[in-house]
């Protein structure tokens, strides 16, 4: 496939089809711009883009079929490489749908830390999504403080579970560690450090005309378009879409918060990039109410509901806490799975982040199908971009937020 | 003029207007059981009666499960941006020639999602404007989420075609 437009008119008439005007334009798998493996074909004429043609596929890992094949403790992990820029909210997106399953009832403790988690990591995945809408509009600069702030996340990750960015947090029935009060400072220190850089980093791109330019009226999405395409999250908040998880099926803990849904009605990637920004602010509005308030008491359910592992102390001191050790460990043995299949979604920082899980009496599943939101948002792709510029491509990509691990899995 | 918004009596309504319908209830979520000849009347249906987002489409292939009579199932997972009201659908087919009619025309998202179950599944979505693979290679000819592919593969990836840049 040539990429050069055929200049040379001797050997060819003059062009007899509108297509023969057009270029064809490769567009990764390997882009720096496209932050991760997905390709794009695109026609252009001239600098306008006639069409898109999106393709993915390139980071496919067979994510689902391993999840047939691990138990739902093991499948922890795999989670963290779909979304892996908010490995903690895909962990909280798992272990949801497996206790939906189940009926597990987490404890109070349990509910409010995983919210506290999920937050952290809706935070740090807006700082980098946005981010990179800025990298690749010219902002280098707000990225840098973005990221600087992930960084602090990290942190505060590393010293709760021992891992910076593949987290594997949470169990069935509960969290992997409990939050220990150098967690909570390290936490308490960022909420109060953070907003100030929040308000540096809209100061120095809300209104830096070059990045408006680039973005305002781009990529425009309707909300009618929205919705019949399944978008969800950010992306169709930013057209008017009130859906938000959180409010519409509130889970763990949010039903106790005070905070609002953030939503725009352009629908374009400024409007993207604000609802993120101001998501940012609602997501410190909920830690700040969540940190203060964490409930005492156990952070994994008990062994009467025979999913956690119990503590090392009632292993040796109590008769229920061995044959519970005992009944978890031996690989024939496990918790009952009831045969049922259950769906159930967390408001992911990307968008609504479900699995459908079909359960046949082990604790291995029989089906763990992830919807993740990038599938849907990039397939929107091809109308958003179509008669703006090749450069309006980059800032259309990064304000969907495509992760390509999510969406190939 | 607001579209409709679905409540709690849709089911029924739904029941009342297709008679001969399975409804089941788990853990709150309530799903339908839709014959394969009418599953295309029955999703218009309720995208008329205000579920206007179409969350996922997926499969689940039976063929070792317990006491499974048809090896695919279909899941279509409905929800409404006005009520936030969920409902599941679900139709199964069998072998040989597994194929149900596409909701493209009904929700734009299911081009994509729909093309992922044909890719993984081989369930030939009759009316699809672009039934091709998704993720895997176009040379690829097994559904690897099926039941009887194994984990490892058939050699496929040992056997890939490598083009060369002298073949190039």
């Amino acid at each position: 496939m040539s990429i050069a437009p055929d200049h040379d008119t001797r050997v060819r008439p003059a062009a007899t089809r509108e297509e023969d005007y057009l270029w064809t334009l490769n567009f990764g798998p390997q882009h720096p711009a496209t932050h991760t493996t997905l390709r794009l074909v695109l026609k252009l004429e001239g600098e306008r883009v006639v069409d898109a043609m999106p393709e993915m596929g390139y980071l496919h890992s067979g994510f689902e079929k391993i999840g047939e094949h691990l138990t739902f403790n093991q499948y922890v992990t795999v989670t963290d490489r779909m979304n892996y820029i908010s490995p903690m909210a895909n962990n909280v997106a798992w272990h949801h749908a497996v206790e939906t399953l189940l009926g597990i009832d987490l404890t109070p403790r349990c509910k409010v830390i995983r919210t506290i988690v999920a937050e952290l990591a809706r935070i740090s995945d807006h700082l980098l999504s946005n981010g990179a809408v800025g990298l690749d509009t010219g902002a280098f600069t707000f990225f840098l403080y973005g990221f600087y702030q992930r960084e602090v996340i990290y942190d505060i990750f590393e010293t709760l579970c021992g891992a910076r960015f593949t987290n594997s947090y949470t169990r069935v029935g509960g969290v992997s560690h409990d939050f220990t009060p150098l967690v909570i400072e390290k936490i308490r220190t960022f909420l109060r450090t953070f907003p100030k850089t929040l308000n540096d980093m809209e100061r120095l791109l809300t209104r830096n005309r070059i990045f408006v330019d680039r973005t305002k009226g781009v990529g425009v999405l309707t909300k009618e378009e929205a919705i019949n395409g399944g978008a969800s999250g950010p992306v169709a908040r930013a057209s008017g879409v009130t859906r938000d998880l959180r409010k519409d099926e509130p889970y763990l803990a949010y039903a106790d918060y005070d905070f609002q849904v953030c939503c725009a009605a352009a629908g374009d990637c400024y409007a993207r990039y604000l609802v993120r920004m101001q998501e940012m602010r609602e997501s410190l509005k909920i830690l700040n109410q969540a940190i203060e308030n964490i409930p005492a008491g156990e952070v994994n359910v008990g062994v009467d509901q025979r999913v956690g592992r119990p503590s090392k102390e009632q292993v040796y001191s109590t008769i229920e806490g061995t044959i519970s050790h005992f009944e978890l460990s031996m690989s024939n043995r496990t918790f009952e799975v009831p045969y049922e299949e259950s769906y159930a979604a967390i408001e992911a920082p990307n968008g609504e982040l479900g699995f459908y899980i079909v359960g046949d009496g082990d604790d291995t599943a029989y089906r763990a199908r992830c919807r993740p939101p990038s599938v849907l948002h990039f397939s929107l792709f091809p109308q958003l971009i179509r008669g703006h510029t090749l450069s309006d491509v980059v800032a259309v990509l990064g304000s969907l937020n495509i992760i390509a691990a999510e969406l190939d899995r | 003029m607001t579209p409709p918004s679905p409540t709690a009596d849709i089911v029924p309504t739904l029941m009342a207007r297709f008679p001969g319908l399975e409804t089941s209830a788990y853990r709150g979520q309530t799903r339908v059981v839709v014959g394969e000849p009418v599953s295309l009347e029955v999703l218009s249906f309720l995208a008329a009666a205000g579920f206007d987002l179409l969350v996922d489409v997926t499969c689940v292939d039976y063929l070792e499960y317990r006491g499974a009579t048809q090896r695919y199932g279909l899941v279509y997972l409905l929800a409404s941006t006005a009520t936030a009201h969920r409902l599941t659908v679900r139709v199964f087919v069998d072998d040989p020639n597994p194929a149900v009619r596409s909701v493209v025309g009904l929700w734009r998202s299911a081009d994509w999602l729909e093309r992922e179950v044909w890719d993984m599944f081989g369930i030939d979505f009759v009316g699809h404007p672009d039934l091709r693979r998704l993720m895997m290679p176009e040379q690829f000819t097994a559904h690897p989420l099926r039941k009887d592919y194994p984990l490892q593969g058939r050699g496929e990836r040992h056997n890939f075609p490598v083009l060369t840049r002298e073949d190039g």
